[in-house]
């Protein structure tokens, strides 16, 4: 099925749709409706619960990747139980037990019910663990306190001998109640904290977040801010991905790529520093706008500062390929198929190194991207390499995209002022951050503040990529395995 | 030379100049990848620091943790003291001190094996398995180089053993003993010093646990055996013992330097292997050193 047929309301992405227009069935036709259109090139971008007086009401956000729509649903209120979603389709198993924790309504014959970040004050890693029994397997558990400087989650593997059975990941530490924090916003503190969701993702994030407010407030950004942003956007992805290729190198104690790729990742995050004085794009966009403009000087400066870093990426992406001993560490390793990555709804250069062609900017273009487009980067083979491939081409990409993009600003104002929110409204917004999708849903009450907003960062639909991937693989090579994938812990515990 | 003041020099030579080697090797990786690096006696420092530091203990362990790694520490010293150091030879020689030393570097990996058991920890549980299943095949290849060595010069004895005569056997014996030598030290291509990953080290995991004295034990322990290494190898393949003291002297110094330059390299260039592919590399180890036996025999009967 595709948009032209679907019972689901349709909007394109970063528009907003009254809430009477979203069409509501019971939660059994929800679930039948979704999963109908899974089944036929849908995918999941979020499923959640939202409270309202009559009880708990299922909203269900798909994307039309070859359309470029979106569509959306809703059920009645549940009563207690409807049935799962996630027997038919695994990518909503996430999604599922977040409601389950999040409202108490159950998915009836959910295989595996148990919390997503354990906010009812127990600890994310006193939970019950998958056991593989045996007298040869033994368990490993590691985290949540890590060696290095990294963020918080514990992972429990299965093994045999080296080789992982079974990986489980238990992330909630870094919860804060971010999504409701928003409820009855947006406050003043609202774009700050929408920055720190990831703090990687800053300009993804506050990107999503503003597109969303534009969209409900019935207006779109100056012509110049929304190019400031790309800006802004891609800087973050160069600069990521360097870190990245960085990370994947030092994992396997490949010097010449780990040392080089540290210090361009600085030169990318001073780009970014250059435009707004922070080097993550903190203060960058504003809501109704930029806070930062680019004078003729500096976007002179930035160019030729970027063409020397975007080289120096790509001489230090080279060496990787051209080292036997790095190609064989990630050649073959941590494998992931096309048809898993479809099946549990991966995003980002995750799923674009399974040979998928998904990319936000590409897909459902708002702001810049509508009048530019970075080619789509694809690798086929789904291992450590092929991701690690897909972000050295994307740094190419973004590179040549900001390369064309500096040259063509348009003038004008980079801020407005935004009117009042509509009331009683649903906005969707979905941008491409470095990482994969970052989806942004809101739903306002009568008087136009948000009564529910719900974020869904890519490391939510990724996390269990990283599970799918160790399957079989030796233990000592988790490492690498989890560079390849970097996903964000503050970015799923919210 | 008496007794007297010759063992006080050697030991001084082995404990006093080894934490220098790894101090090098830093410097010459940080030189490749254009970092300024850690100052060169960042070891030293370290042994001060963790030296004037408290031991902290797991409630599980027992006293064997603190015993493993003295006893390690001292097996690896008393090896390093039956190695002869060119015309000036050894004091603690005897025949068949070649098969002593292999021991005592067993002996010692027994004691970290064990000090590591102690915690129960997983982790270093799987660090154990590790360095022992790769010691197996690396001390294999030690015994054939030691054997082609006896062959070479019939004797068993170390001061007669490390006076070989150059020619094919040497570059084999020198390829096989480098490559031994990286894997029983913990170097790249084998294990990651700089690690901080616990799921991939082999040796650095089983010492997680370890703090204050017994942990520089084992850091100034392993870079004696580092120093010991490399010693032996370049005695293995040049006649130092041959030479007249100074020349002898300057070729020992100009050869560990080779091997710590080498090691450096090896480092700052190429990725580690992967966990699957270490008994290939230490299996070509063991054939190269099994070349040298049969080149030393057959030259021998020739």
């Amino acid at each position: 099925m595709s948009s032209t047929t679907t019972p689901f309301a349709l909007l394109p992405n970063g528009s907003a749709l009254p809430w009477s227009e979203v069409p509501a069935w019971s939660p059994e036709d929800l679930v039948t409706a979704t999963a109908r259109e899974l089944s036929e090139g849908g995918r999941l971008c979020a499923w959640f619960g939202q409270s309202s007086k009559a009880g708990v009401v299922l909203v269900s956000v798909i994307a039309f990747d070859a359309d470029a729509s979106l569509a959306v649903a809703r059920s009645t209120p549940v009563h207690r139980s409807y049935p799962a979603l996630t027997l038919l389709h695994p990518q909503a198993h996430l999604f599922e037990r977040e409601v389950w924790e999040q409202h108490q309504v159950t998915p009836e014959g959910h295989p595996w019910l148990k919390p997503v970040r354990a906010v009812a004050g127990s600890h994310p890693l006193q939970g019950e663990y998958f056991r593989v029994n045996g007298a040869q397997v033994h368990e490993v558990a590691v985290g949540p306190v890590h060696a290095g400087i990294i963020e918080p989650g514990h992972f429990r593997f299965q093994c045999e001998g080296e080789e992982v059975l079974h990986l489980e990941i238990a992330l909630g530490y870094q919860h804060r109640g971010i999504e409701r924090a928003l409820r009855g916003g947006p406050h003043r503190a609202t774009l700050a904290q929408m920055e720190t969701i990831a703090g990687d993702s800053t300009v993804a994030h506050a990107t999503a977040h503003t597109v969303l407010r534009a969209a409900l407030a019935g207006v779109e950004a100056p012509l110049r801010a929304q190019w400031i942003r790309a800006i802004g956007l891609e800087l973050e992805r160069l600069a990521n991905h360097t870190g990245d290729l960085g990370a994947l190198a030092n994992d396997v104690a490949f010097l010449p790529t780990a040392s080089a790729c540290g210090k361009i990742r600085g030169d990318f995050l001073n780009l970014t520093a250059l435009i707004c004085g922070n080097r993550f794009g903190r203060g960058l966009v504003r809501a109704g706008g930029c806070g930062y403009d680019l004078d003729a000087a500096r976007l002179s400066t930035l160019a030729n500062r970027l063409a020397t870093a975007v080289r120096d990426a790509d001489q230090a992406a080279t060496w990787l390929w051209e080292s036997p001993s790095v190609q064989s560490r990630f050649e073959g390793i941590g494998t992931v198929s096309s048809r898993q990555a479809t099946e549990i709804g991966l995003v980002g250069p995750a799923a674009r190194a399974c040979g998928l062609v998904r990319d936000a900017r590409f897909d459902h273009p708002t702001g810049w991207y509508r009048f530019a487009q970075a080619p789509v980067a694809v690798w086929p083979t789904g291992d450590v390499l092929a991701r690690a491939r897909v972000r050295a081409l994307e740094i190419q990409r973004s590179g040549e995209f900001l390369r064309t993009q500096l040259a063509a600003g348009v003038e004008g104002p980079i801020e407005e002022p935004l009117p009042p929110p509509a009331p009683d409204a649903l906005a969707i917004a979905l941008v491409e951050g470095w990482r994969g999708e970052v989806c942004h849903v809101a739903l306002t009450d009568h008087a136009g503040r948000f009564a529910g907003y719900k974020i869904v960062d890519p490391s939510f639909h990724n996390w269990m990529g990283l599970a799918l991937a160790l399957r079989g693989q030796a233990i000592s090579d988790f490492p690498v395995n989890n560079k390849s994938f970097n996903l964000s812990y503050c970015g799923f515990d919210l | 030379m008496s007794l007297l003041w010759d063992l006080p020099l050697r030991l001084a030579f082995w404990l006093l100049l080894a934490p220098l080697v790894p101090g090098l090797i830093n410097r010459i990786k940080a030189w490749v990848a254009g970092r300024r690096g850690p100052p060169l006696l960042q070891l030293y420092y370290d042994l001060a620091r963790l030296w004037r530091k408290q031991v902290v203990m797991s409630s599980l362990a027992s006293p064997g943790f603190i015993l493993g790694p003295a006893v390690a520490w001292v097996a690896v010293v008393v090896a390093a003291l039956l190695l002869p150091l060119g015309p000036a030879g050894t004091v603690l020689g005897f025949s068949g001190d070649a098969l002593a030393l292999v021991y005592l570097l067993a002996l010692a990996r027994f004691a970290t094996a064990w000090a590591a058991m102690e915690t129960g920890s997983a982790f270093e549980g799987m660090g154990v398995v590790r360095e022992v299943s790769f010691a197996v095949l690396a001390e294999g290849s030690i015994l054939s180089a030691l054997l082609a060595l006896g062959v070479q010069s019939h004797s068993l004895a170390l001061n007669q053993m490390l006076a070989p005569t150059v020619g094919t056997g040497s570059a084999l014996l020198a390829a096989g003993l480098f490559t031994v030598l990286l894997a029983e030290n913990c170097r790249v291509p084998f294990d990651d010093p700089n690690t901080h990953l616990e799921l991939t080290m082999i040796h650095e995991v089983m010492v997680l646990d370890h703090s204050g004295p017994p942990l520089a034990a084992i850091l100034h322990g392993a870079s004696v055996k580092l120093l010991l290494f490399s010693v032996l190898l370049v005695q293995a393949v040049l006649p130092v013992a041959n030479l007249p003291a100074p020349a002898a002297a300057a070729l020992l110094a100009g050869g560990v330097l080779g091997v710590v330059v080498g090691i450096g390299l090896v480092e700052s260039l190429i990725a580690r292997l992967a966990f699957r592919k270490v008994p290939l590399l230490l299996t070509t180890a063991f054939l190269l050193c099994l070349f040298a036996l049969l080149v030393a025999w057959k030259g021998g009967a020739g």
